[in-house]
């Protein structure tokens, strides 16, 4: 398994790092942490090998992914999209943005578009009410959406992109 | 150990402090209503039906938790209690399908007993109920998850009691299911099909795979020569499905329901037993004669044997390749049988009556096939289906006369019968190896060191010069433990039984349900079995499969002698490493 792992080596060297240490398999959220870091998401095949190098059962690697919503368990697109959904720019009609991005997008919350390039979050309260609605892609903050933006948001976002192609997954 | 006084609904009771609130009620006859809790599983917490009221506390406490405490005082039955309980058994059912009448467990439910004793009589709300497709990819377990009341037990089963950690919960809140890694379907996951699930589930959310209308369909078919086989674990718990008092033992009276049912023949799986223990003795002989490949680890359990290629491929070498007391059976059946009375042996169907879910997916190893495509047992049933069909004909079972086995498979020395319970192979094992390696008659048959083996036992037997280091393991927990023994390499171990099973085939995942005022599992059944097995062993004139007469004749006349090429060909298997790789 060592020679053919899907891990990248740093994460590998990681896990090597956590099975030094006592209660190795407390580790687990840390190392699945690190997974998502490198690949945006757990796939089944890392996760398999996760628990296959932790020595943790693969049904408990799986049922933490599911517990906590911040695994992300299918691939994110090179832009995440993220719409606050928190008090002020719920009240502030966060909900039409997040319906404008579903139909400029053509998917659903936790989907990612076919092209791999859009993928759509929700989050709650970023602590800027002041600039509600809010939207963030990737780390940049869009203050004050209407709904009538979403598409210029989108535009701009792609025009700044050299590539205008989603990378190959890794 | 320090005394605690206290008080439980205006009774006083002394106990050992670190008693739970529920034990000590117990200890006064007060059962106090229980869902997750299972005395050998870790505590839960999930259900909440036990609460009681506790003076002075804020809230109602989970008595299956709450350690006692000097001077409490509690109430297991206040007006307030009682409602709560109910409310919660009202509110799993809100979420529960309403189909009692059509279910599997209908009268055996215990979310269906609980509603019933706590008095929910009509029901309040209709819930949002959760949907899920029924999920049977598995050959041997069908997972319903609408019907989980997510009370964990098998997931407490599942990896404490089985190490196997192939369930587990996943998601949360209301989308919470019970399933194992990334949802996959049980046959692509690591499940050895034990069936333990099945047993200590409270409702039908884990059921067998029926075979009950394929059987039903064979006994009507006049073309088919349709002959049953039953393990040795039946005979000891079948009587529980029909009233009989745990331990009696029904051996006569099954096969007399069997020919009833429409059989044609009836045969005896413990002469499979007989005919493995003569094979597993000349192969363990053999290989402590070359000292290779030691320990042997015992074949029988199938449970195990999945286990072993999906945890331990690296120990394959060590098991034996002796098929199962069954498929050895089944393939005598359209082999020997089929020529002894000239029968076509395509139109033999075998059924297996068994205490094992696992059996179910054994049978369709392509491994366990004819050369012209037929499984050689056609179909498996549990020692629960069977007792339903027999209910199903209306036969009384408690009336019926006894009536003998066909032979010449169906006779059986005693040490067959112990195959039914952990220690059960090993002593049938020893008994011929020993006059094997001595060349003497053993002075005493029973070896009682292997007996009543509650999870590990090791033992060191003497046999002539040579002291044999064996171990008996029940509980896939306990086998990982010994295995691991096994694999440091500072002891040498000669022989190893391994049983799936916590007890061995009597507590298998296809026995009947515990009747009335038992747990599932409970400890003094699985000895109660086990003793049964012990009392038939005991009154048996030949007590050694090696000197079973007719095992001698087949040999004479079929096989050769034990491991030859024939038997090696007819008897014995192989085994696969599996995907995916468990972790223990």
């Amino acid at each position: 398994m060592t020679n053919q792992s899907t891990l990248h080596p740093d994460v590998v060297a990681f896990i090597e790092e956590c099975l030094g240490r006592e209660h190795p398999e407390s580790f687990l959220m840390a190392v699945l942490h690190k997974v998502q870091d490198y690949y945006g998401f757990l796939s089944q095949a890392h996760m398999y090998e996760v628990a296959q190098r932790l020595q943790v059962p693969t049904s408990t690697v799986s049922g933490v992914s599911t517990f906590y919503h911040f695994f992300r368990l299918k691939p994110r697109g090179k832009y995440a999209i993220s719409v606050c959904l928190g008090t002020a720019c719920f009240v502030k009609g966060a909900d039409n943005i997040l319906e404008a991005f579903k139909t400029e997008l053509g998917i659903e919350l936790g989907e990612t578009t076919k092209d791999g390039l859009y993928s759509l979050e929700n989050t709650r309260c970023l602590g800027v009410c002041g600039l509600a609605p809010v939207v963030t892609i990737n780390d940049k903050v869009f203050s004050q959406v209407t709904p009538q933006q979403v598409p210029e948001i989108l535009n701009r976002v792609l025009s700044q992109d050299t590539e205008k192609t989603a990378p190959t997954p890794a | 150990m320090k005394k605690i006084k206290l008080t439980i609904d205006n009774t006083p009771v002394t106990v050992p402090e670190q008693t739970t609130i529920m034990e000590a009620a117990q200890t006064i006859g007060i059962h106090i209503p229980r869902l997750c809790y299972h005395p050998d599983l870790s505590l839960e917490g999930a259900c909440r039906i036990c609460i009681v009221e506790v003076d002075g506390a804020r809230t109602f406490q989970t008595s299956c938790s709450t350690e006692v405490r000097e001077g409490m005082t509690i109430q297991t039955n206040s007006p307030e209690i009682r409602q709560a309980r109910r409310d919660l058994v009202e509110l799993i059912l809100d979420n529960h399908p309403q189909d009692c009448q059509t279910c599997e467990r209908d009268g055996q439910c215990e979310l269906q007993n609980l509603a019933y004793t706590l008095g929910v009589r009509e029901r309040l709300y209709e819930g949002e109920r959760k949907t899920f497709p029924l999920e049977t990819s598995s050959l041997s377990v069908i997972r319903d998850s609408e019907k989980c009341i997510l009370c964990y037990r098998c997931v407490r089963m599942c990896s404490e009691v089985q190490g196997v950690h192939n369930l587990t919960q996943m998601h949360r809140g209301v989308k919470t299911v019970v399933t194992p890694a990334f949802e996959a379907p049980l046959a692509d996951s690591v499940c050895i099909n034990c069936g333990q699930c099945i047993n200590v589930c409270p409702t039908a959310a884990f059921q067998e795979k029926r075979f009950t209308d394929e059987v039903w369909a064979a006994l009507a078919d006049p073309a088919k020569h349709v002959v049953a086989q039953i393990a040795p674990s039946i005979r000891a718990a079948i009587g529980e499905d029909f009233g009989l008092p745990a331990g009696t033992p029904a051996t006569f009276q099954t096969v007399t329901a069997l020919r009833r049912l429409g059989f044609d023949a009836v045969f005896d799986t413990n002469f499979g037993a007989d005919l493995t223990v003569v094979e597993e003795a000349h192969e363990l002989v053999l290989r402590i004669k070359k000292n290779e490949n030691l320990p042997l680890l015992t074949s029988c359990s199938p449970g195990w044997i999945s286990y072993m290629e999906h945890f331990y491929p690296e120990l394959i070498p060590h098991a034996s390749s002796c098929r199962s007391p069954m498929t050895m059976l089944s393939v005598l059946l359209k082999t020997y049988y089929a020529e002894l009375k000239s029968l076509d042996p395509k139109n033999i169907y075998v059924v297996g009556i068994m205490p094992c879910t696992a059996k179910k997916f054994e049978i369709f190893r392509p491994e366990h096939y004819t050369a012209t495509g037929q499984p050689f047992t056609d179909a498996v049933l549990t020692t629960r289906e069977f007792a339903w069909m027999v209910k199903a004909y209306g036969i009384d079972f408690t009336k019926l006369p006894d009536n003998d086995f066909d032979n010449p498979l169906g006779f059986s020395s005693g040490a067959a019968d112990l195959f039914g319970t952990t220690g059960g192979v090993m002593e049938a094992t020893l008994r011929t190896a020993a006059e094997k390696i001595t060349g003497e008659p053993l002075r005493d048959l029973n070896f009682t060191q292997v007996r009543q083996v509650e999870g590990l036992k090791e033992a060191s037997i003497k046999v002539g010069s040579q002291t044999l280091n064996v171990a008996v393991a029940n509980g896939l927990t306990n086998a990982q433990t010994i295995l691991e023994k096994v694999k440091a390499g500072k002891k040498q171990y000669h022989l190893i039984e391994l049983m799936a099973c916590p007890g061995g085939c009597v507590g298998g995942g296809g026995q009947p349900y515990p009747s009335e005022g038992r747990y599932v599992l409970d400890r003094d059944l699985i000895r109660l079995r086990a003793q049964a097995l012990y009392m038939i062993d005991e009154k048996k004139k030949v007590r050694k499969s090696h000197e079973n007469p007719f095992i001698l004749e087949l040999y004479e006349n079929f096989l050769g002698r034990p491991g030859s090429e024939k038997a090696h060909h007819l008897l014995h298997t192989h085994y696969t490493p599996r995907e995916p790789r468990g972790i223990k």
